[in-house]
């Protein structure tokens, strides 16, 4: 009702929704009065057989089905239940019936629909009449192969075709395809040239990442990616032992076990369906770690960047759909997968900048655990067999990675709505645990996600070959066409190569578990990829060509050259400085996410020591988190950095702040800075815009000079680019530069870590690092709605000196408590740390003489440390002259005030709710 | 006398089969796992358990209702062997959407509707043991921390059921301070008549080690949930 309000529907009164279950072939009254009378509790709901009553002025409904193909879970349940009761129940549908009360115009009833109630993309609906069953039925296919006429084309013919079969391929790419069929002296077929579209893809094959860049001075630039890789080579980090190879990265904290780390985005999809699309999300990410040797998934992260929730409706693009709707299905969507399949979803951010409106932003990650004794796959071997585990295949998600690599406009939500799926966190959870039971009867594994089994056997096979059956692949319903089955994005399937001795094994152990196992071929030797459908070639490919034929991409870049000569600007008029840093507490970006956060299981497993929330009521902000196994002295700490404020004004500075941010929460938690893997993630523009590219050409930069500085290799990473919307208007809407980076660090003894929250009144408040007046990009400039000509905070040298010293006081048990200086500056650093407790503090010393500079500046690699009086003596012996400044700042007090050295005064209670005010929170 | 036998029933969608086998060890019992499948096929599982446990998670996507599947394949395929565990003395516990289980079967009385809140919420709870009749709870006398997370935690009953359980000792425990989810009369978890069956909805199962308490690091040494699965064995073994 509140979204309803804020949507301006302000006519409704109440809205009343139920579940609805349309049985196709009908149902006798008795056993359908069985049925409900199992899976309806009577103290809880109402149940009825009925039609709905006819609409009326004031009572409206709408009624909401699935499309045919979308899995449809409730469905599954009741055709358990119905099979356990003994009822043939034949075909069920289910969906949800509005009753909608209060006085509302047909136009804007079914605004309200589309807005609110049901989703074109997944579902269709009935306004004011009953659903009808029969078109719900998935529409039969046939199996035609298609030779698509491309060896004698024109290049405006090829330009046109690459349109036409939404292939999002380069003209050079179409040009390579071409002259490959033209040796070959015939046309591709269809299929061949939909699994090159796929491969080839941004998304499957980071063709930017991998480009050669020329910058506008005509400089050539190291191809990005290598730029990344090269870095993690020349660090050589003893605890790395896989990096930018499979799916995810490999490190080893410990002796006994190793982790595998991995980010992922789900941008677009998040955009036209919230709810599947970060659901999705968050099962593709837990299946990358699945594919990593068989790591078993033990946490999640994820960032969020959505436009403003309070955002005036009509400002909403074409389109898209509202930031308030996007958050309630996206956090919704991650709640779900996480929470259902049994993981802690342990770190992340919520970000909200109106350029997010139309491009929501959603990074999922995913860290997995693996003894390290566990021998690495070798196949997949001559002769093995392509074996398909876990879910079924659907007309669902077809597309996806083409999709995601193109530019969105009014009708992508209609066009591509087959590319969103719903997952089924169930059936992933079974794949886990079947998987983790026997590791040994696979020799290659990987898993099933854009492009599907296209991708995904087209992978495995590079340099083997393989031959595939379609026709054995388990279908949800009939009727799908060849073409479907390999290109369906359906969720939760992995593939694996299995010798054909051992097939019969996994087999007993994976449906032990409830997971369905398919043998689709086998692994030939040939090197050739080939597809067919009872028995039809669909599909003959050189693998070779599939992986490297694509032709290299050359760009074009314009690097941009920020103007860094103002660090030492005056800083700006504050005339309330108490007002200020409440604004800055209440900000959406720094207010509480308490509820978000709370909507994530964060406890299973027991492995939590420093959660997302804080303090001595639990709702105080945490740096990082610290995780560690029951058993285990060894740990793990997780940290975010991401900024994209800044990157708007300086990319390169960006990504060494955020590179920074991340390395600060995880040191201030109790990690070794010494024992840091990096994750980079990467959400951009169109790239085909040098500018764009040269942003992105700066921030790696930026990535590379930050991880050499912290001796921090990167060791996976991920690019999602064109994140831009074509309004109908012709403008375009693209995110800021917004540069992820998770941090994971060792945790050397999971019984010293440290919190966020001041402990006791007495101890000392000291500031580590130096502070410049650094406002550019600055949340001080949000809450005062000014721009600021000054730079964005710069690198600071001292800092991998300081994260040491640090890291040996923290060991040696003389930090109460550490707080990382970040948006907002000091002012709000300092608030966090007394939220929801008794205690104050009193700053003598604020570490600048300008009271602006000093409250609110976002100068870098900044810590404050609670240390005791005792302590301090030995504290400071840690930090030697090349570890910065650091100073004594004040007192923990036994008055909830937060004293700023005789400027001003903050009530701790007052700061309270100013932090916890509902401005921008899902409610 | 032997370290009792607890069995673990899990199914499609349980998740925290693993964490109350570790709570269980901790407490002295010799835990195993068993999928409802396994159960079905074998029935000496059963006979030879000491303690039944049915976990939390969300066991078949809480599709239809949280626990609804569950309690339908509990009753439906071994619900008098249940009995007959019962009927032997032996208790058994039900923890989140194993609670939300028990309560769809004939074990337990009542409902689980939606947090009043509307939605999952993840938090920490002081809990206060109440009665006296459940082996779970009886003679502890320390509150016990630990943490929720659930979506359909609020129980329900009628007011002549929710004076008969008061009445017969039946309210196992209570939320001490903040009602999370909107129960009646601040209920937490109830038991059985016989005082066997335990249904609670918080996961005592994840503070049995004082480091995972959230205040840990303020000093805050806790009240571990592991009280209560000390106690369940305790009255097997007769200690």
């Amino acid at each position: 009702m509140r979204d309803t309000t804020a949507l301006g529907h302000v006519g409704v009164t109440h809205i009343v929704c139920s579940q609805l279950m349309l049985f196709h072939n009908g149902l006798d009254e008795g056993a359908l009065a069985h049925l409900l009378s199992v899976v309806a509790d009577e103290s809880l709901e109402n149940s009825s057989l009925c039609m709905p009553a006819p609409a009326t002025v004031e009572r409206h409904f709408v009624d909401v089905l699935l499309h045919a193909g979308v899995t449809d879970p409730t469905a599954i349940a009741l055709g358990e239940a119905a099979r356990l009761l003994s009822i043939d129940l034949g075909e069920v549908s289910t969906g949800r019936h509005y009753e909608i009360h209060g006085t509302i115009s047909a136009v804007d009833l079914e605004r309200l629909t589309r807005q609110l109630l049901g989703n074109q993309v997944i579902e269709r609906w009935n306004i004011d009449s009953p659903i009808d069953v029969a078109a719900t039925r998935a529409a039969e296919a046939v199996a035609i192969v298609e030779f698509v006429p491309m060896i004698n084309a024109t290049a405006a013919e090829l330009d046109a075709l690459n349109k036409s079969r939404w292939l999002h391929l380069d003209p050079a790419e179409m040009l390579a395809v071409q002259s490959h069929y033209r040796a070959l002296g015939r046309e591709p077929r269809d299929l061949e040239l939909e699994t090159l579209a796929q491969t080839w893809s941004e998304h499957c094959s980071h063709k930017t990442f991998r480009a050669l860049i020329a910058d506008q001075y005509g400089n050539t630039i190291t191809p990005l990616l290598r730029q990344l890789r090269d870095c993690t080579n020349e660090i050589d980090a003893s605890f790395v032992v896989s990096s930018f190879v499979g799916n995810a990265g490999v490190v080893q904290f410990s002796p006994d076990h190793t982790l595998a780390l991995k980010a992922e985005t789900h941008n677009h999809p998040s955009a036209i369906e919230p709810f599947g699309g970060a659901n999705t999300g968050v099962g593709g990410v837990i299946r990358d770690i699945l594919g990593m040797t068989a790591h078993r998934p033990v946490a999640c992260t994820n960032i969020l960047c959505f436009g403003p929730a309070d955002l005036d409706p009509a400002l909403v693009p074409d389109g898209a759909l509202h930031p308030l709707r996007i958050r309630s299905g996206v956090v919704a969507g991650i709640a779900d997968y996480g929470n259902k399949i049994g993981l802690p979803t342990v770190a992340g951010a919520v970000l909200y900048d109106p350029a997010y409106t139309a491009n929501p932003l959603v990074f999922a990650g995913c860290i997995g655990e693996a003894p390290a004794d566990m021998p690495a796959f070798t196949g997949p071997h001559q002769g093995d067999r392509v074996i398909v585990l876990g879910g079924r295949t659907g007309r669902d998600g077809v597309r996806g990675a083409t999709f995601s690599s193109g530019t969105m406009d009014a009708t992508t939500g209609a066009v591509a709505g087959a590319s969103v799926q719903i997952g089924d966190p169930i059936t992933e959870k079974l794949l886990i645990d079947a998987l983790a039971e026997r590791h040994d009867l696979f020799t290659a594994i990987t898993d099933c996600g854009a492009g599907g089994l296209s991708s995904a056997i087209g992978e495995m096979a590079e340099g083997i070959g393989a031959d595939v059956e379609l026709m054995h692949a388990p279908l949800k319903y009939p009727g799908l066409a060849p073409w479907e089955i390999w290109l369906s994005e359906a969720q939760e399937r992995m593939v694996v190569a299995s010798s054909s001795a051992q097939v019969a094994l996994l087999r007993e152990v994976c449906e032990r578990h409830g997971v369905e196992v398919t043998d689709l071929g086998e692994f030939t030797g040939t090197g050739r990829l080939v597809v067919r459908y009872n028995g039809s070639e669909l599909l003959d490919m050189d693998t070779a060509f599939l992986h490297d034929g694509r032709p290299q991409r050359s760009m074009k870049a314009v690097v941009p050259t920020p103007d860094r000569s103002k660090s030492n600007d005056v800083s700006p008029a504050v005339t309330d400085l108490h007002g200020t840093i409440l604004a800055l507490l209440a900000h959406p970006n720094l207010a509480s996410k308490a509820n978000v956060i709370r909507r994530y299981d964060h406890e299973i497993r027991g492995t939590s020591l420093v959660r997302p929330l804080t303090g001595p009521d639990g709702n105080s902000p945490s740096d990082g988190v610290v995780m560690a196994h029951p058993t285990a002295d060894h740990g793990y700490a997780i940290g975010i950095g991401v900024n994209p404020w800044y990157g708007i004004t300086d990319a390169e500075y960006m990504a060494h702040a955020v590179v920074d941010e991340a390395m600060r929460s995880v040191v201030a938690v109790g990690a070794d800075p010494d024992r840091v893997a990096l994750l980079d993630n990467f959400s951009w523009g169109d790239p085909r815009r040098p500018e764009t590219l040269g942003e992105l050409v700066a921030a790696v930069q930026g990535c590379c000079d930050a991880a050499r500085a912290f001796n921090a290799p990167f060791v996976s990473g991920k690019d999602s680019l064109n994140n831009e919307y074509m309004g109908s208007d012709g403008q375009r809407h693209a995110v800021p530069p917004t540069l992820v980076i998770t941090a994971v660090a060792e945790v050397p003894d999971a019984n010293v870590c440290v919190t966020t929250d001041g402990k006791q009144a007495g101890n000392v408040i000291v500031m580590l690092g130096r502070t410049l007046a650094e406002f550019g990009g600055s949340h001080l400039a949000k809450v005062l709605d000014v721009t600021m000509t000054s730079c964005v905070p710069s690198p600071d040298i001292a800092a991998p000196v300081r994260y040491r010293a640090l890291h040996r006081a923290i060991r040696n048990g003389l930090v109460e408590s550490c707080h990382d200086i970040a948006e907002g500056g000091l002012a709000v650093a300092v608030c966090e740390m007394f939220l929801g407790g008794t205690l104050g503090v009193s700053l003598t010393d604020l570490g600048h003489t300008d009271a602006v500079t000093a409250l609110f500046s976002e100068s870098q690699s900044r810590l404050l440390c609670e240390v005791q009086t005792e302590n301090f003596d030995a504290f400071l012996a840690y930090f030697p002259e090349a570890a910065g400044p650091v100073t004594v700042l004040g007192t923990v007090t036994n008055t909830p005030l937060v004293q700023f050295a005789n400027i001003v005064d903050v009530s701790v209670t007052i700061a309270h709710a100013a932090h916890h005010s509902t401005t921008g929170r899902p409610t | 006398m032997t370290a009792p036998n607890a069995l673990v029933i899990a199914g499609p969608g349980t998740n925290r089969d693993n964490d109350v086998s570790f709570a269980l060890e901790l407490a002295g019992a010799t835990t195993s796992i068993a999928l409802i499948t396994d159960v079905a096929a074998t029935p000496t599982l059963l006979d030879n358990a000491d303690m039944v446990v049915i976990p939390g998670g969300f066991s078949f996507a809480d599709a239809l209702g949280a626990g609804r599947l569950f309690g339908l394949h509990l009753e439906l395929r071994f619900g008098d062997a249940m009995r007959a565990h019962v009927a032997k003395g032996r208790p058994v516990i039900g923890i989140c959407n194993g609670f939300q289980t028990l309560v769809r079967t004939s074990l337990l009385p009542g409902s689980l509707g939606h947090n009043s809140g509307g939605s999952f919420i993840c938090d920490w709870t002081q809990l206060t043991p109440v009665s006296q009749k459940s082996v779970f709870t009886r003679g502890l006398v320390e509150a016990i921390d630990c943490p929720i997370a659930h979506g359909e935690g609020r129980y329900v009953c009628s007011p002549t059921d929710l004076a008969a359980l008061a009445a017969r000792d039946q309210i196992a425990l209570r939320y001490a301070s903040k009602n999370p989810n909107g129960s009646i009369d601040n209920i937490a978890g109830i038991c059985d008549d016989t005082g066997l069956v335990l249904g609670m909805m918080p996961h005592p199962e994840n503070h049995v080690l004082t480091r995972q308490h959230p205040r840990h690091r303020r000093g805050h040494t806790g009240h571990l949930g592991l009280a209560l699965f000390t106690n369940g064995l305790s009255y097997i073994t007769g200690a």
